[in-house]
């Protein structure tokens, strides 16, 4: 098999909202011995169910054999691998920054403005900023604020959702295939 | 009705038609026990000599029997002492239900006495692993993971109960377990679809597609592995072999899917297969596989694999198509429903007289046999309806190669994980579920070492079975490895000063006997049929290797 082309992959999985499944999901990562880049979790429409995005860099063949293995998991509803065309990626950024100055404050501010970002605290010394961003404006913002002195981020992980009116809900012949075994009621 | 926790985990399992469990009590699984005692007249509960023992007897009672197989243990590191046998029915895939109790849920993460995370540690050997904290969950917790046991692939799971939920009192109420699905995750129409599965709607268009693929195919071979075994699909396979004419290759999983007399059948495949079975497999042009996954063993590397073969992959595990090797067309379903169906779909593409020519001339001819192979063509012999079962290494191995098997499920052996051990302990779960069966237990002395406690529940339980122990005063198989590859540097592998095995075996109750020719190994196997148990200890050299063994794609002597 010619799949040598390691490249980042996204997984987005429909998990049961119970103990210990995020555990039982990314053991199967570790086992494998693969680094995740991004992990994030939240409750869906309905509160039975969590969305899990996972982004980490693989082969597609590595990728479709952890998809196998995931879907086999009893707790785990649907997968779809999203990529970076069809699909639309977010993430929130919470960057602290110094700001002591009244200088680098106006232009701290600048720069917020231009990336269409939000300043949520103010104190003498600091401003945090929050954006919701891509990949690339996220690196951007945190490059241009670097100046100035970060002195601590926090980020969400990536999420992710297919554009158009395709959802992770579509039954195709492979999640017909690996539901021999296993359901939800 | 109100029910104490412990008696609704006992009314759960009389519900499911356990009979039999398995297990070592302690502290935290008192009430369990205690409970048990209670119901001593419709469950008997089998007390091994260590939690490992218990795993590996509930597990040979699953595959021998066909039902549920149930091992107890308390917490801590009765909990962890099971591990290696969870291990081992998960590579398997065996049905057994490991039910651990643990601390009170408010000691959960204070390092209580004899308190472990079994949930976490059994997460990646377990189709599902529960913690039940409260008693109202028990019921609805024990039906599910029993339906999930034998759901689709089966396999082990886990059920770790709090000490308070066995304790505090909960409502129960019956439930036949053709309708318990529905109070789990398991509906009744999606069991009912997994427990009669058949190939999937789609399935006529598959189906005709592997029709079609074997009538062009010049060079067919039937594969088939545990999967036929586990869905009782020897009869349908040996149909679909026989309807075709193809020849058949088994996994050491599959052992036993044909007999071993059949003109088609050309024994196990794999790095230590036949060569008829491995020359079949490097020359096929279409393999079709049942209930196969591609171990390793199987394959031995997979660019060498079958080079000139279209693969058509018959599994109950999406997972496993394409894990190891590319299939050219699958099926996802039971073997035993796709057999069956393909069975009606399939007609016969040629007569196949020149492949079937081919292969006959790798079939073995009269050679000399090795000492413990003449044991094994002696055990089959005088004991062909026996239930085998062998714990890990040269006799194995021997055994697998040897022993005609006549009956699907007739070999019980650590296949996938290769559990040294495995054997004795199985074979008192295949005694529980069979009193009056012949039993052969097959193991070296390394790897009897590993349990030899068992004897002991051998004796208390009365649980007899005859033990055939290969003594070479060494780890025969590491040690073929380290005198193939390590320049013959033999690295701890030298078991001299070995235990007086007849004076160990008379500790415990048990006739031995050492057998140093076949002549003495007959007459001796013979007084054990009568006895219906024994120890025979058979001396045997620590240079005799398993040959030949596949590497890389070829054949090595």
């Amino acid at each position: 098999m010619a799949d040598t082309e390691y490249r980042q992959q996204t997984l987005s999985v429909l998990v049961e909202n119970s103990a210990g499944v995020l555990s039982q999901v990314t053991r199967l990562f570790t086992r494998k011995g693969y680094n995740i880049e991004s992990l994030a979790v939240g409750v869906t429409d309905n509160p039975k169910i969590s969305r899990i995005t996972i982004i980490l860099k693989g082969t597609d063949r590595m990728i479709s054999l952890l998809e196998a293995q995931l879907a086999k998991l009893l707790p785990v509803i649907s997968i779809k691998r999203l990529t970076g065309t069809d699909s639309i990626y977010r993430e929130l950024l919470l960057i602290k920054v110094r700001a002591e100055t009244k200088d680098s404050r106006d232009s701290i501010i600048q720069i917020v403005n231009v990336f269409r970002a939000a300043i949520v605290d103010m104190s003498k010394n600091s401003l945090m900023i929050q954006v919701s961003a891509d990949a690339s404006k996220g690196d951007a913002l945190i490059s241009l604020l670097s100046e100035f002195g970060i002195t601590e981020i926090a980020r969400t992980g990536m999420i992710a959702l297919q554009r158009g009116d395709g959802t992770i809900y579509e039954r195709t012949e492979n999640v017909s295939e690996y539901e021999v075994g296993k359901i939800h009621d | 009705m109100v029910l104490r926790g412990a008696e609704i985990l006992i009314k759960c399992l009389l519900e499911q038609g356990v009979d039999t469990v398995f297990g070592y009590p302690g502290v935290s699984i008192l009430e369990v026990y205690d409970e048990l005692y209670k119901h001593k007249a419709d469950i008997r509960h089998i007390l091994t000599a260590h939690e490992q023992g218990a795993a590996f007897a509930a597990d040979g009672y699953a595959r021998a029997s066909g039902k549920t197989g149930v091992c107890f243990a308390t917490s801590g590191p009765g909990a962890t002492n099971l591990v290696t046998g969870i291990a081992a029915a998960f590579m398997d895939s065996s049905p057994v239900v490991f039910i651990t109790c643990n601390v009170d849920d408010k000691l959960l993460g204070k390092d209580a006495f004899q308190e472990v995370d079994i949930v976490g540690i059994s997460m990646p050997i377990t189709k599902c692993s529960y913690l039940v904290d409260s008693a109202d969950k028990i019921a609805p917790v024990v039906r599910e993971a029993f339906a999930l046991a034998r759901a689709g692939r089966k396999g082990p799971v886990l059920i770790d109960i709090t000490n308070n939920a066995a304790s505090e009192k909960a409502e129960y109420e019956y439930i036949s377990p053709d309708t318990a699905g529905s109070t789990g995750r398991l509906s009744p129409s999606y069991r009912e679809k997994i427990l009669n599965s058949s190939a999937r709607p789609d399935g006529a268009a598959a189906l005709d597609k592997a029709a079609s693929m074997l009538y062009g195919a010049e060079k067919p071979l039937i594969l088939c592995g545990g999967g036929v075994i586990s869905s009782g699909a020897a009869p349908e396979l040996q149909r679909f072999a026989e309807k075709n004419g193809v020849p058949v290759a088994a996994t050491l999983m599959g052992l036993g899917s044909m007999p071993g007399d059949s003109p088609l059948y050309l024994g196990m495949a794999g790095v230590f297969g036949t060569s008829a079975a491995n020359y079949a497999l490097q020359s096929c042009d279409l393999l079709i596989a049942f209930g196969v996954r591609f171990s390793d063993r199987l394959i031995g590397s997979a660019e060498a694999f079958a080079p000139n073969a279209s693969l058509i992959h018959v599994d109950i595990d999406r997972a496993e198509i394409g894990k190891n090797i590319s299939a050219a067309h699958h099926i996802v379903g039971d073997a035993k429903a796709v057999l069956s169906k393909l069975c009606e779909h399939s007609s016969r593409g040629g007569n196949y007289e020149e492949w079937l020519q081919d292969i006959a001339l790798h079939l073995p001819g009269d050679r000399q046999l090795l000492f413990p192979e003449k044991i094994i063509k002696e055990i089959c012999r005088l004991a062909p309806d026996a239930f085998i079962t062998t714990d890990v290494g040269q006799h194995q191995l021997w055994a697998c190669r040897e022993f005609d098997f006549t009956f699907p499920g007739q070999l019980i052996t650590s296949g996938g994980y290769g559990a040294m051990g495995f054997g004795l302990g199985a074979a008192l779960g295949v005694r529980a579920a069979f009193p009056d069966r012949q039993i052969v237990h097959i193991t070296g002395d390394g790897s009897f070492g590993m349990n030899m406690n068992e004897l002991g529940t051998e004796r208390r339980e009365k649980l007899p079975v005859i033990t055939v122990l290969f003594e070479n005063a060494s780890l025969g198989l590491v040690r073929q490895n380290q005198r193939l590859k390590c320049g013959r540097r033999y690295s701890q592998t030298d078991l001299s000063a070995n235990p007086d095995y007849i004076a160990l075996a008379a500790a415990f109750g048990i006739k031995a006997e050492r057998c140093k020719t076949a002549e003495e190994f007959t007459a001796a196997f013979r007084r054990a049929q009568k006895r219906g148990s024994g120890l025979l200890v058979c001396p045997v050299n620590k240079n005799d290797i398993i040959k030949p063994m596949l590497d890389k794609g070829r054949l090595k002597y």
